[in-house]
């Protein structure tokens, strides 16, 4: 613990303040190793030996433990980081659609390979894994922000602006990019006020919506809302789903004139149900939403909801409280790997 | 055209300010919640597993079975704990949702944990994406001013806190087990099961780990009714989902449509692949999920039809190749990702996948050796059902559909570099072959 005292009174006490404040997040206070790393990191823009100490210290663990959940996770550097950390995605996809070759003139441009930081401190290169933007790729993140469909020009015109200093804004993120400290401080659990800049969703992500909105597809209309139990509930929701706190929302089924809903015209009096442009009402059943299930070949051979596939587990369950007679089922991978 | 799409959860993205809670109230939101809490936690269970819904974060478990596998309340915590740990190569959906419309999750978050009984919920988010952390964040202190998370949810009497966590880089944590031991702050490495999470999971007590989009789907499930749900997609893969397609396709993006559509379907509407080109191979749901090829077009895109045709429905990730691209250096960089995320618990895998990368490197440089193919075959036989969780077996995959789709690919890279068949430029955005 004597590593500890590496920072200066007031720093430590700062800390120590941050790191009680994410302990008291969680049930248990190891939950907050993760969070508090990125504290760390916030601080002295690696995972340091005093932050480790001082981890270890909060958290009643030994150096050892913290270091060895330290060193599993890619985002926690082991040496002082550039300010920003530029990734460039060379997972399969991004690769093929470029960003291999975007990471090769951003490296032959800095001077710099993977994990490797740029004399003045400024870029830290990196290959990143897919990092779920795979309809912009290829895709380069800086401290974790998007920058979607890149090029290797492009890149280099980003690195070099944030090199001079400039505010760069991403693609789909915060009106600029912010630090690597800056955005370990967030990533640790503390806001900086940034979460209503930016867009919603960029123009890949409405790919589809663009093109229901065009073609008057919408999902099955959704049961208007049952009458609210007595009592149930009561300030916000008694009368309609608006309701609520915003003045504006208030109005009724009746054509509710929220400007957020422009794109959509008329129509929103069922919420959900809309999306057909100038549609007053979802009467005249679009092209075909609502559609009959498929028949399928195999339909019926297998009980219902058998889970398949080697994303499921191998041994056979018992565990569970109680295993259905017929289908013993295990409560497993929902998200078995993603 | 059979399918049209059917836009439940992107449907409010092209609102201003989607995310905040006042547009997503606007057109409908909470409704769902305050529906769920006028009823029984059994029913709204019961409601669920009529739905059919079936995990939208891989395996395709039945969500509402999941749910009632938890044992009684025995006075002691449960957790729901959500899996937005997205970063299975290609999936690329819960990411858009939760930065467009994360009251989608939070409500179903609300729902799911008055269903279970559990007061305090997390969310495990990657943590490779700032500005989703900072908009959860934000969705979590609305939603708690407004009455609709914290204590005494709506008047009801019942309690929630939720707690956003961002995780540090790492595949493994998208498996569920793996994702609990990161959450209690240590390495995240899957563990043995049993037992299961719903009898020991987060701190060893009950809990329900799930998916971003399936959660997020709860609250239309609870609005509609079973009957709105099953009367999209297929009769055992009810419902809707996002279908992200990526690659070599015209207009890539996110497509929400009932299970069931085909990817012919779907590339007509992305505007087919890109000019000049033809389609080669796809995965159907990620790097995991064997990949197929042109005559698998008309297969609905159900858990049971993909599987019929030999991979898996997985995330719906569809990842788009044409014909400039080399599968041998596809495979490759997916055996690097692999053998990088491998969290090195068990032997099959963390050497398999070691020794799987030399020889895919070599034949990548057209200088393998004779035998190489069924090298390959005889590594990812030992490593698939061999592994301690799914890793293993996905890491296997894509060499063993590669093989079985392209083996002379693979053959060729005993005297041909994969760089001089398919020239790489031809097949990036900006290269010769680009539009």
């Amino acid at each position: 613990m004597t590593a500890t005292t590496a920072y200066d009174a007031a720093t430590a006490a700062r800390l120590r303040a941050d790191a009680d404040r994410i302990v008291a997040r969680y049930p248990q206070a190891r939950s907050a190793l993760l969070p508090m790393l990125h504290l760390v990191q916030s601080e002295d823009g690696y995972v340091s030996p005093r932050g480790i100490a001082l981890c270890a210290d909060v958290l009643e663990l030994t150096a050892a433990e913290v270091s060895a959940v330290a060193t599993f996770y890619s985002q926690y550097k082991r040496h002082p980081n550039g300010t920003y950390t530029v990734g460039v995605c060379t997972n399969t996809l991004c690769a093929v659609m470029g960003g291999d070759e975007i990471f090769e003139r951003l490296a032959d441009h800095l001077g710099v390979g993977h994990d490797e930081t740029t004399s003045d401190g400024a870029i830290t290169l990196e290959r990143v894994e897919c990092n779920a933007a795979c309809d912009y790729a290829p895709v380069v993140m800086v401290n974790w922000e998007f920058f979607d469909e890149q090029t290797p020009a492009g890149a280099i015109d980003v690195v070099e602006r944030l090199r001079a200093g400039e505010d760069v804004a991403p693609t789909r993120g915060a009106a600029k990019v912010c630090t690597f400290k800056e955005v370990s401080r967030v990533l640790a659990g503390f806001s900086d006020g940034r979460a209503d800049e930016g867009v919603g969703a960029g123009p890949r992500t409405l790919e589809g919506l663009r093109l229901a909105r065009e073609k008057g597809w919408t999902a099955p209309e959704l049961p208007a809302p049952a009458p609210p139990a007595p009592g149930a509930t009561k300030p916000a929701a008694a009368t309609k789903p608006a309701a609520a706190t915003k003045p504006a929302a208030v109005a009724k089924p009746a054509a509710v004139a929220k400007p957020a809903a422009v794109a959509k015209p008329a129509a929103v009096a069922k919420p959900a149900a809309v999306a057909k442009p100038a549609g007053e009402q979802p009467a005249p059943a679009p092209a075909k939403a609502p559609r009959a299930p498929r028949p399928r070949a195999e339909a019926g051979s297998v009980p219902p909801g058998k889970p398949q596939s080697g994303a499921e587990p191998k041994q056979p369950g018992k565990a569970d409280a109680k295993p259905r007679s017929a289908t013993r089922k295990r409560p497993t991978t929902d998200g078995e790997k993603d | 055209m059979a399918t049209t799409l059917a836009p439940v959860l992107t449907d409010t993205l092209d609102a201003a300010r989607s995310w905040r809670l006042d547009t997503y109230r606007a057109h409908g939101g909470y409704e769902g919640l305050r529906r769920a809490l006028t009823q029984s936690p059994a029913t709204l269970v019961e409601t669920v597993k009529a739905s059919g819904l079936r995990g939208r974060g891989g395996a395709g478990f039945p969500t509402g079975l999941k749910w009632s596998f938890l044992p009684r309340p025995d006075g002691g915590p449960r957790y729901l704990v959500v899996n937005a740990d997205e970063s299975e190569p290609g999936t690329c959906k819960d990411i858009p949702i939760m930065l467009g419309n994360p009251h989608a999750l939070i409500e179903g978050v609300v729902i799911t944990s008055y269903a279970i009984g559990s007061h305090h919920a997390f969310i495990y988010l990657r943590g490779e994406v700032v500005h989703v952390y900072r908009r959860l964040l934000a969705a979590v202190d609305e939603a708690r001013a407004a009455g609709l998370v914290g204590e005494d949810v709506l008047g009801s009497g019942f309690d929630l806190e939720i707690t956003v966590h961002a995780g540090a880089g790492a595949y493994i944590c998208g498996e569920e087990t793996a994702l609990l031991d990161s959450l209690e702050g240590r390495r995240g490495q899957p563990r043995l099961k049993p037992p299961f999470p719903a009898v020991a999971g987060l701190y060893a007590r009950p809990t329900v780990v799930n998916n971003v989009e399936s959660i997020a789907s709860v609250p239309s499930i609870v609005r509609g009714g079973a009957d709105w749900f099953t009367s999209m997609g297929t009769p055992r893969s009810a419902g809707f989902g996002l279908f992200s397609l990526s690659g070599h396709v015209t207009r890539p993006g996110q497509y929400e449509a009932p299970l069931g559509i085909t990817l012919r379907e779907l590339l007509d509407m992305a505007g087919g692949v890109r000019e000049g080109h033809e389609l080669k191979f796809w995965t159907p749901g990620g790097s995991s999920t064997p990949i197929l090829t042109a005559e698998h077009l008309d297969v609905p895109l159900d858990y049971e039809a993909v599987a019929g045709a030999g991979s898996m429905l997985a995330t719906r990730a569809l990842q788009i190749f044409d014909e400039t691209t080399s599968v041998v250096r596809c495979v490759s960089r997916w055996i690097d990702f692999y053998a990088h995320e491998s969290c090195g618990k068990c032997t099959p895998c963390r050497e398999g996948t070691y020794w799987l990368k030399q020889v895919m490197h070599r034949l990548e440089a057209g200088k393998g050796a004779p035998g190489d193919v069924e090298l390959l075959l005889d590594v990812s036989s030992s490593i698939f059902g061999r592994s301690f969780c799914a890793l293993g077996d996905a890491a296997a995959t894509p060499v063993q559909s590669g093989i079985k789709h392209f083996r002379d690919e693979f053959e060729a890279g005993m005297h041909t570099p994969a760089w001089e068949l398919f020239p790489y430029q031809a097949s990036s955005v900006f290269g010769v072959g680009a539009r």
